[in-house]
């Protein structure tokens, strides 16, 4: 089942059936998801429309956190198996986790001063999604730091897992470091019970999000496939 | 066992023929620490609630300036092939560097701790804590940064990214041990900091040669 995947070209052929398909359901959900967060959603009763960047704020940060966890899934995958796509996943994923962390915290600080009154609180949630986004910097710093592709590949790859490892360490070093420093003072609602009104816009978004994440992982993916083709075309042709 | 001693008695003697590259670090801690006051003020009420702190940050950045040369000599000569080839493990070869790199690196930070903390007039009941946080907290930053070592081998720009890779990772042990220095100066018991210290240390000790086996056989192969 695994390896059933592992050519490449058959890879390349599937992608390119699911790609239309996918986009497509992107943009719908896009267009639904937004239709409905600014539109149908009301307001909400304290914080009034500033609410609104919740559906952009929350998918993100679940997405940040779902893309590392597949980063770490494919470079495990590569170092067990050697699957040769694994590692091109991981390293089409790794700068679209860096940018779901960026909307987060940008996103985050538009809502944090209009509610909060200041752009960054050192809030334990504030500060592990900012080490995270920095996880994601030494991951694609990493991959492209070597003259030889396989070779950063493979190195990032154990720094994923190394750094899948740290993340429940360093999250739960940042929650003890806040509450022993100074008591919360701007404790945030965490889940409260959301309002149907919002959870709709809020799933759509998580899904639009999702489907965002799968096509561009694929079109990233096929992309790396062509531009490695093409070197090797050029290669071969120079001899 | 015979192989892990051999390889850090190696370690050792190249270090102490190798002369002053070993003080370098000590003398980057201490010169480092010493430009804060300049920053912030010689106010005596300041620098002992930020001096804890400090000295543990510098304290990260000096094991990171050694960390970049751990394999890198030894891939460049070779060495590091026969040293796969030969009968220690790499695990074995990870475990040694790191106990090298931390005996001539992490030691000497210790040992020069306790003058940082009268530099910023931290009360006498910080010293213990100071130096029982370095001597848990450093042996973790050997083991963690060894993994960066092998990684980062051949690498482009290496001492950069090795900043970049390590100092997230190293974030947890900042903060117990500088959460412990604030406890103890406030009164508090510390047991839990240092016990949660030691367990980074113990989880270290177990997995990072580990992984730092896994990155040098990417690098040879």
């Amino acid at each position: 089942m695994l390896h059933r995947f592992a050519n490449p070209a058959r890879f390349s052929r599937i992608a390119a059936r699911v790609l239309p398909w996918s986009a497509t359901l992107t943009g719908l959900l896009f267009v639904a998801g937004i239709y409905f967060a600014l539109f149908v959603s009301p307001a909400d009763y304290q914080q009034g429309d500033t609410v609104r960047i919740m559906y952009v704020h929350v998918p993100s940060a679940w997405m940040a956190m779902a893309c590392y966890t597949f980063i770490a899934v494919m470079s495990a995958t590569s170092l067990i198996w050697k699957h040769p796509l694994a590692d091109i996943a991981a390293r089409a994923a790794a700068p679209l986790g860096a940018g779901f962390t960026i909307i987060v915290l940008t996103t985050g600080s538009l809502w944090g001063k209009p509610t909060w009154g200041t752009w960054w609180v050192w809030d334990a949630r504030l500060t592990s999604v900012l080490v995270l986004f920095f996880l994601y910097l030494g991951h694609i710093a990493l991959t492209h730091a070597f003259d030889n592709p396989q070779r950063g590949a493979k190195a990032a790859a154990v720094l994923a897992l190394v750094g899948f490892v740290n993340i429940p360490i360093i999250k739960f070093s940042v929650d003890w470091w806040n509450t022993l420093h100074q008591p919360a003072s701007l404790t945030r609602l965490d889940r409260p019970a959301i309002d149907p009104a919002m959870l709709t816009p809020l799933l759509l978004m998580g899904l639009a999000f999702m489907a965002y994440f799968v096509t561009m992982l694929l079109i990233r993916m096929r992309a790396d496939l062509n531009a490695a083709r093409a070197r090797a075309l050029q290669l071969s042709a120079a001899e | 066992m015979i192989g892990l001693t051999l390889l850090v008695r190696r370690e050792l003697r190249l270090a102490f023929r190798g002369g002053t590259d070993a003080m370098m670090g000590v003398i980057f801690f201490v010169l480092a620490a010493i430009l804060f006051p300049f920053g912030v003020g010689p106010d005596a009420a300041i620098l002992p609630r930020i001096g804890g702190g400090i000295i543990w940050v510098v304290a990260l950045l000096a094991a990171l300036l050694s960390l970049e040369r751990m394999f890198a000599a030894d891939h460049e000569d070779g060495s590091l092939d026969l040293l796969y080839l030969s009968p220690v493990s790499l695990g074995q070869l990870a475990l040694a560097k790191a106990i090298a790199h931390w005996l001539t690196s992490g030691v000497l930070l210790l040992i020069a701790s306790p003058v940082l903390a009268l530099l910023y007039n931290l009360p006498s009941s910080a010293f213990l804590p100071l130096v029982a946080t370095m001597a848990l907290g450093t042996p973790t930053l050997s083991l963690v940064g060894a993994i960066g070592a092998a990684l980062t081998l051949g690498a482009r720009r290496g001492g950069v990214l090795l900043a970049l890779l390590l100092l997230p990772l190293y974030i947890p042990v900042l903060i117990f041990g500088a959460g412990a220095i604030d406890g103890a100066i406030a009164g508090r018991d510390i047991a839990p900091q240092l016990m949660i210290l030691g367990g980074f240390l113990l989880a270290a000790l177990a997995l990072a040669p580990w992984a730092t086996a896994a990155a040098l056989r990417q690098a040879i192969e």
